[in-house]
């Protein structure tokens, strides 16, 4: 069966963009052709800088011819109706058949589709899927009107039956579908013809192209460890850059250098961040000093001087680029060691939301607040202020200024030169913290009551002016700060009813508790809490108190995964059920209290002792906060509960005993619906 | 072409002119006014809108007041020279054309690593915005390369190709100096061989203490009020003049006046007199008055418009 190569040659693809368009140029074809009945066994997609690749294995040579049968309408029927019928087949009257069927003979039509060659469908599938490539920024150039990433020069396709090679005939505005490439800018020899998908593999790489891109990546990695390795030291591992570098070389060369005296003594990180965002550079650690000694490069060609004259311009670049870095780093330095309070004043005059006033009143308001939540955290509530007032300084630090990623992490650095205490400085980079789902959280007290202060603040400042996050719009990472204070409060198991707190009294708080509930839900499912058992426990009172409300969950949902829980839950189901049937019908609600005296039954009367010896203990475990100790007392009801159902007739003939029963099956469901609503719970 | 490296800054805008002028450009000279950047040469600007084809080479003084360091810098300077190149339609070999300039100017392709790294090219100013690269030479951007997409609000058909070289930064490179006013700005063995500082390092400090200091800050709002209203009276003419009878639309003197309210705008942003919302609406102001030059240029003849 034959096999299909198209390589779509432009001018440089922006790296970040190669590997996604590869895969969408491997889609895109492949569903054209299946759709088109033309299967194949085997597909693989490719990028360079200059270049998308896709391979086809085991294609088949034209698609199958195709016979659908359609019925039509009955022998006999109005004129228009076969008229109609004719038009949507595509047929004459005369290639019509008629055959019997038990409602009288009605006409059947046969339409036949004729495979076609694989060369016309590629044609047309490959010209659809460059006209409509979904290119993140398209452009057009020159006089044409073609869109793509950048300038397309070429168009590779062809089609290699036993080792006949055929280039498939098409012209996307004046761009003719050829067998030739050309391999590296420099160092290739010209344009070539290839036949097919390892000749061409093998010729790119005879003119010095990798063409897989992962084949690059683990080059580039093999040769940066190589390099540091011989001198006894680390690369500093970054798959994002590794991904980034690999789509800006076709023949990767990898260059060791070194970093100038004067910048080994700025922080790590910013060595590390200047190297990366401005020349991609890797970062070479010293594992005795921990210190960035030198860095990595990777150039694009091999050079008669082994890279001296490349790395000796790539070492000046690096030298005016640390420069002006340390440049910011003394200035943030000395403005640090006055105390920074012109940072805090220019802070003043930076809009943080118009609706919200100034970076310098948000800081106000996170100080109050973390002065105000320290207790609860069991920070010290003067260095919580000093922490928060200082956590946002550096966001007028030169450094930050150039490297906003550095934020926080540069307040740590100064905090120092500043003379801030420890925690002030930790409080700095933690205050941000989590992140994500996946994040550390931060347990030192004082870090902890800024996080919560500054999650807070921009929580309820938005809902107060009612921009709340919609859809995927989510400007200000709300959703991220409200599953941010989840964990913040139940990493550190903390006693913060949400309505209780500080905050600013203008915000809709019943509103926002729900959005903490949404957050908290996707957050506890993904930990296998189910939905069901985490409604059953909003619903309940306290449902503000966030570490409550998982304790709940928790030990709710660990109950009913008992033989005890699962029963349990269907005796109240059971008795809830009857109860409201019989509340429904009668008017009234049963719950007066239910008398022993009239119990008929010895279950009856067994269920009497049971709820009497296990409601106190219950009410006590509620009262402590200590779930699973409820559900342990609520354990100890399910067999006597089991008993009475099966012993017990609820509805009995004597009205007495009836409403005394349905009293008793009340007390079953107040004690069950003061742990839990379990009227939510599923099953 | 002269073999072999470069001596000086003027020599590599020498090489320049002579390679660009050999591939066919007209070579320009820098226009008359402070501007930015080369971009804002009308031969880039509005030539880049509209049907006819055009090709162009020049160097742009450019003044960008808030980069002034008083001369001190290594690299940056508030008064600088671009080198700019635009051609309409974009050829389709303008890369090696492009590579061809940097052999011109003495850099060996077998011993230099060239990339194209992405870089998306903006001008909130201009209304104007393109895709293309930053060229790298070992790790060192020596020139933007941008296809236009869109300038003064319209779409450019065709699309021009511009090429953008930063003069003393590419020419110190390949001069091997650090610090440009250490660059020789003539021949090095000339009768009287002068560095850039000796050119420029004294205008240095003088502009920086204007830009910075001095600048009469009301003078300049007043001014750009002016330019703003002049730019406006000057396109709200009727296109036929009654004095020739011709038809006259006075896109270039009014383009003149939208130059000048953008570099009064930058002056004022380096005297520190803008906010950081007001500065939007001013960036706003001048693009209001770039689209309304370029609605005025796409009507002449220059601009492919139909000539009455």
């Amino acid at each position: 069966m034959p096999d299909l190569l198209i390589e779509l040659f432009s001018e440089e693809i922006p790296a970040r963009m190669q590997a996604r368009a590869a895969e969408d140029l491997k889609k895109r074809v492949t569903d054209g052709l299946v759709a088109a009945g033309l299967t194949y066994a085997h597909a693989s997609s490719f990028s360079t800088p200059r270049r998308l690749t896709l391979a086809l294995e085991g294609m088949l040579a034209e698609s199958p011819t195709v016979r659908e049968e359609r019925k039509g309408p009955k022998v006999g029927a109005p004129e228009k109706a076969i008229e109609g019928f004719l038009r949507g087949a595509g047929l004459t009257m005369d290639q019509l058949e008629e055959r019997d069927t038990p409602k009288g003979a009605v006409y059947f039509a046969t339409i036949e589709k004729a495979g076609r060659p694989a060369a016309e469908i590629v044609a047309e599938v490959l010209e659809d899927t460059i006209r409509n490539f979904p290119w993140p920024k398209a452009m057009r150039w020159g006089a044409g009107a073609l869109r793509w990433v950048r300038p397309l020069h070429s168009i590779l396709c062809l089609i290699t039956d036993d080792a006949v090679a055929t280039v498939v005939p098409m012209d996307v505005d004046g761009i003719a579908a050829g067998d030739t490439t050309e391999g590296h800018r420099f160092m290739g020899n010209g344009r070539f013809a290839v036949t097919s998908f390892e000749d061409y593999e093998a010729q790119l790489k005879r003119n010095h192209v990798i063409l897989n891109a992962t084949e690059r990546a683990d080059a580039i990695w093999a040769d940066a460890q190589n390099l540091a390795f011989a001198q006894g030291l680390d690369v500093v591992e970054d798959k994002g850059l590794l991904a980034e570098v690999a789509g800006l070389v076709e023949w990767p060369v990898t260059l060791m250098g070194d970093i100038a005296e004067d910048f080994l003594g700025l922080p790590p990180e910013v060595l590390q961040t200047s190297m990366k965002e401005h020349q991609k550079f890797f970062s070479v650690k010293n594992p005795k000093t921990g210190r960035i000694e030198k860095f990595i490069t990777v150039a694009n060609r091999e050079t008669a001087d082994q890279g001296a004259t490349i790395l000796a311009g790539n070492q000046k670049v690096l030298f005016a680029r640390l420069s002006d870095a340390k440049f910011f780093w003394e200035n943030d330095v000395r403005v640090a060691k006055t105390g920074a309070s012109e940072w805090l004043e220019k802070l003043t005059h930076v809009t943080f939301h118009n609706k919200l006033g100034s970076q310098g009143e948000r800081i106000d308001r996170i100080a109050a607040l973390a002065r105000e939540i320290a207790p609860i955290v069991g920070a010290d509530a003067d260095l919580a202020e000093k922490a928060a007032r200082w956590a946002k300084a550096d966001l007028s630090s030169e450094m930050v200024y150039e490297f906003p990623e550095l934020q926080g992490l540069m307040g740590q650095y100064y905090a120092e030169y500043a003379g801030h205490e420890a925690e002030v400085a930790a409080a700095a980079t933690e205050h941000y913290s989590p992140l994500g789902p996946s994040d550390d959280v931060p347990t030192a007290p004082v870090s902890v009551a800024v996080a919560l202060a500054d999650k807070l603040d921009v929580l309820t400042g938005f809902w107060a002016i009612d921009e709340k996050p919609t859809g995927s719009k989510d400007p200000f990472a709300l959703r991220r700060a409200a599953l941010g204070v989840i964990r913040l409060i139940l990493t550190n198991g903390l006693k913060a009813p949400l309505k209780s707190l500080p905050v600013r009294d203008d915000a809709d708080m019943d509103d926002l508790l729900g959005f903490f509930h949404d957050r908290l839900k996707v957050f506890l499912r993904d930990q296998g809490i189910r939905h069901d058992v985490i409604d059953a426990c909003i619903a309940m009172e306290g449902n503000d108190d966030i570490a409550l409300l998982v304790n709940r969950a928790q030990a709710l949902q660990a109950f009913l995964g008992t033989d005890d829980g699962e029963n349990l839950l269907q005796g109240f189901k059971r008795a809830n059920n009857i109860l409201t049937q019989a509340e429904d019908k009668d008017g009234v609600e049963y719950s007066f209290g239910a008398e022993v005296k009239f119990a008929e039954d010895a279950a009856e009367k067994d269920l009497f002792t049971a709820l009497d010896k296990f409601e106190a203990p219950i009410a006590e475990a509620i009262r402590g906060e200590d779930f699973a100790a409820a559900m342990a007392g609520l354990a100890g009801l399910r067999a006597p509960i089991d008993v009475f159902f099966e012993a017990v007739q609820v509805n009995s003939d004597n009205d007495v005993v009836r409403r005394n029963r349905l009293n008793l099956l009340n007390r079953i469901r107040v004690l069950c619906g003061s742990v839990a609503d379990l009227t939510r719970v599923e099953g | 072409m002269t073999d072999g490296k470069p001596k000086s800054f003027q020599e590599i805008i020498l090489r320049l002119q002579a390679y660009w002028a050999a591939k066919g450009c007209a070579i320009m000279q820098p226009y008359d006014m402070e501007v930015g950047a080369g971009t804002f040469h009308p031969a880039t600007t509005l030539r880049s809108l509209g049907s006819k084809p055009w090709a162009a080479a020049y160097v742009q003084p450019s003044r960008r007041p808030t980069d002034g360091r008083y001369g001190e810098n290594p690299n940056r300077l508030q008064h600088y020279y671009q080198y700019q190149v635009l051609i309409k339609p974009s050829p389709p070999n303008l890369q090696e054309l492009y590579l061809g300039s940097l052999e011109a100017i003495g850099i060996d392709m077998e011993l230099h690593d060239i990339r194209f790294v992405e870089d998306d090219w903006e001008s909130p100013t201009l209304g104007a915005w393109g895709l293309g690269w930053e060229v790298w030479c070992d790790g060192m951007e020596v020139s933007q390369f941008t296809y236009f997409q869109q300038v003064g609000g319209h779409d450019c058909h065709p699309v021009s190709g511009e090429l953008t070289y930063g003069l003393e930064r590419l020419a110190m490179y390949v001069l091997g100096v650090d610090h440009v006013m250490d660059m020789p700005f003539n021949d090095p063995s000339a009768p009287i061989a002068l560095k850039y500082g000796d050119v420029f390092k004294q205008t240095e400090e003088e502009y920086a203490r204007w830009n910075f200091d001095v600048a009469n800050t009301e003078v300049l709002l007043r001014h750009f009020e002016e330019a703003e209203a002049e730019c406006e009276a000057i396109l709200s003419q009727e296109h036929d003049d009654p004095k020739t009878g011709k038809r006259i639309i006075m896109a270039h003197p009014a383009y003149d006046q939208c130059i000048k309210a953008s570099h009064i705008f930058n002056l004022l942003d380096a005297r520190g007199v803008i906010s950081v919302t007001e500065r939007q609406a001013y960036i706003g102001r001048v693009r209001a008055l770039a689209k309304k030059c370029a609605d005025a240029f796409v009507l002449t003849e220059a601009g492919g418009g139909a000539a009455a």
